[in-house]
């Protein structure tokens, strides 16, 4: 049997230094998931949704509380965790290929094992025949595909998504939505998807955790009954989403301010003679 | 251009040649000014002599003796000042520590114009071959240096958090993510430091002493007021000096095939 405790988060905290003191982003999250679970982080933006997946991947670190994946406490990045972000962050200079090999530089697999894999993840997410293309010749929907790709082919114990479809048109996100939970139903691996969107947290989600904002809490936990594989157009499904939808009525969430990180153009120098 | 491409319909056949139009007027312009008697033919001399004197000292090989010693000392200074550039902006690039300690420095250092260290270069390294090398490799170490580092410091963070998400090394960060990041910043710098060598080179031929040399050949000439000597060289000079930019293109658009954008 899974283990029910598979991924816990107990009494975590996360606070960010301002200016003028302190800005607590997230306060007193505790959660368990079972191991093969899908759960979906729901909120508006500032609830702190990103942070959460961000401390989990191990690229922030809590405040206070504490956790842990497997019995181990998670500290710092590792290959047994992968992420998926919203901007697909391909390596321009790399084709497909490679930047899913890239995610196997330090596996102890020999070359053509790798090989193998990341061509079998390929596979997986439909673009086999694209390995030997830049990202600058693929679509938004495909550079995701591969970044999907990257973050499972390491065979991690917890696949993170940071709002993956976020960037997409609906006709794409639709699509990939529905492609995600057929992978995530044939690998069974636990998977955290953090979104905005309440019809896909309840299209893939087991269960949903809906978040409030300042600071980001839990707000409450919803159980999403209908088994897997499901349809879109699932009666229940549209009941469990209005039902959600409720919680996000009462309250205008507003953006916070968030790490946004500036990208500097090259300059070149004319010289003195 | 267009209206003169359609008066021209081979031009609009073959668009590169638009580019030729202007050069092909000016030797036009020179050849009438000089067969026409408007200038005097001592001060500046006609198309035919120039040839002569140009084909004269090819087929006496002093003209690739001359280019050769030029194009030697110019890639010796180039290799040099290249790979010193490139280790320093690296550094700079990769240590917020060497920034703070010598960014300061090579930022004021910078403004200094290159002919203002002469006197130094020559104090240091005499007057022969070492200054001369010299000379070159400080023309290109700044553009390389002050492009590797600003093209590594615009690494962009959220590849770097993918480096740490998939658990490189620092080696294989290095490899991976900054120094391709880094490759079009780079490859300016190089592209500029050839550039500059190859004027730094005939620089050089004028401030440092004699020897082989396409400028010498053009001091030459000024010399024994033989302006066809002077004038081809000049004309191999800006022929070289195209030729080795082209070259440098070429490279990089082969080097940096990712950046392309098909459809």
């Amino acid at each position: 049997m899974s283990k029910t405790d598979f991924l816990t988060l107990k009494g975590v905290d996360k606070r960010f230094a301002v200016k003028d003191g302190e800005l607590s982003v997230l306060e007193n999250i505790s959660l368990n998931i079972r191991q093969g679970e899908f759960i979906s982080i729901v909120g508006g933006s500032g609830c702190g949704k990103s942070t959460l997946l961000r401390l989990l991947v191990g690229l922030e670190e809590a405040s206070a509380g504490h956790l842990l994946l497997d019995g181990e406490p998670i500290r710092g990045t590792d290959p047994e965790r992968g992420i998926v972000f919203q901007d697909h962050r391909l390596y321009p200079w790399l084709s497909v290929e490679d930047n899913v090999l890239l995610a196997l530089a330090n596996s102890p697999l020999s070359p053509a094992e790798r090989l193998d894999t990341v061509h079998r993840h390929l596979e997986l997410v439909g673009l086999k025949n694209f390995t030997r293309a830049y990202p600058a010749q693929l679509s938004g929907g495909m550079s995701q595909r591969v970044a999907i790709a990257r973050g499972l082919v390491n065979r991690p114990k917890i696949l993170l998504l940071d709002e993956p479809f976020g960037a997409l048109d609906a006709l794409t996100r639709a699509q990939l939505q529905e492609e995600l939970a057929r992978i995530w139903l044939a690998e069974g691996i636990t998977t955290v998807l953090v979104t905005h969107d309440v019809d896909e947290a309840v299209l893939l989600g087991d269960r949903v955790v809906v978040m409030e904002p300042r600071p980001g809490r839990i707000k409450r936990i919803v159980e999403i009954d209908p088994p897997h594989p499901r349809r879109r157009e699932d009666y229940r499904l549209a009941e469990l989403r209005n039902d959600i939808l409720q919680d996000f009525s009462q309250h205008q969430a507003s953006p916070l301010l968030h790490p946004q990180h500036e990208q500097r153009a090259f300059r070149s120098y004319a010289m003195a003679w | 251009m267009t209206d003169l491409a359609k008066r021209f319909p081979f031009l609009q056949r073959r668009p590169d040649l638009r580019g030729a139009v202007v050069p092909a007027g000016l030797v036009l312009l020179w050849w009438l000014a000089t067969a026409l008697q408007w200038v005097d033919t001592k001060i500046v001399a006609s198309p035919p002599a120039v040839l002569d004197a140009f084909w004269q000292a090819a087929v006496g090989g002093e003209l690739w003796h001359n280019l050769g010693a030029s194009l030697q000392r110019n890639l010796t200074g180039f290799v040099v000042g290249g790979l010193i550039g490139l280790a320093f902006g690296t550094l700079l690039g990769l240590s917020r520590l060497a920034e703070r300690l010598v960014g300061p420095t090579f930022h004021a250092a910078k403004q200094i114009a290159l002919f203002a260290w002469i006197p130094l270069l020559s104090a240091w390294f005499g007057f022969g071959e070492p200054a001369k090398v010299a000379f070159i490799a400080l023309a290109v170490f700044y553009p390389v240096a002050l492009n590797s580092f600003e093209g590594i410091r615009a690494t962009r963070v959220e590849l770097y958090e993918v480096a740490r998400v998939l658990g490189l090394s620092r080696t294989q960060r290095l490899f991976k993510l900054v120094l391709p990041s880094a490759a079009p910043a780079i490859f300016t710098g190089l592209h500029l430091g050839l550039i500059y060598a190859w004027l730094a080179t005939i620089g050089a031929e004028y401030f440092f002493s004699a020897g082989p040399g396409i400028g010498n050949t053009m001091i030459d000439g000024r010399e024994h007021f033989e302006m066809d000597q002077v004038l081809y060289g000049l004309v191999v000079v800006g022929a070289v000096g195209l030729l080795l930019n082209r070259l440098a293109a070429w490279i990089e658009t082969r080097t940096l095939a990712w950046r392309v954008r098909p459809h």
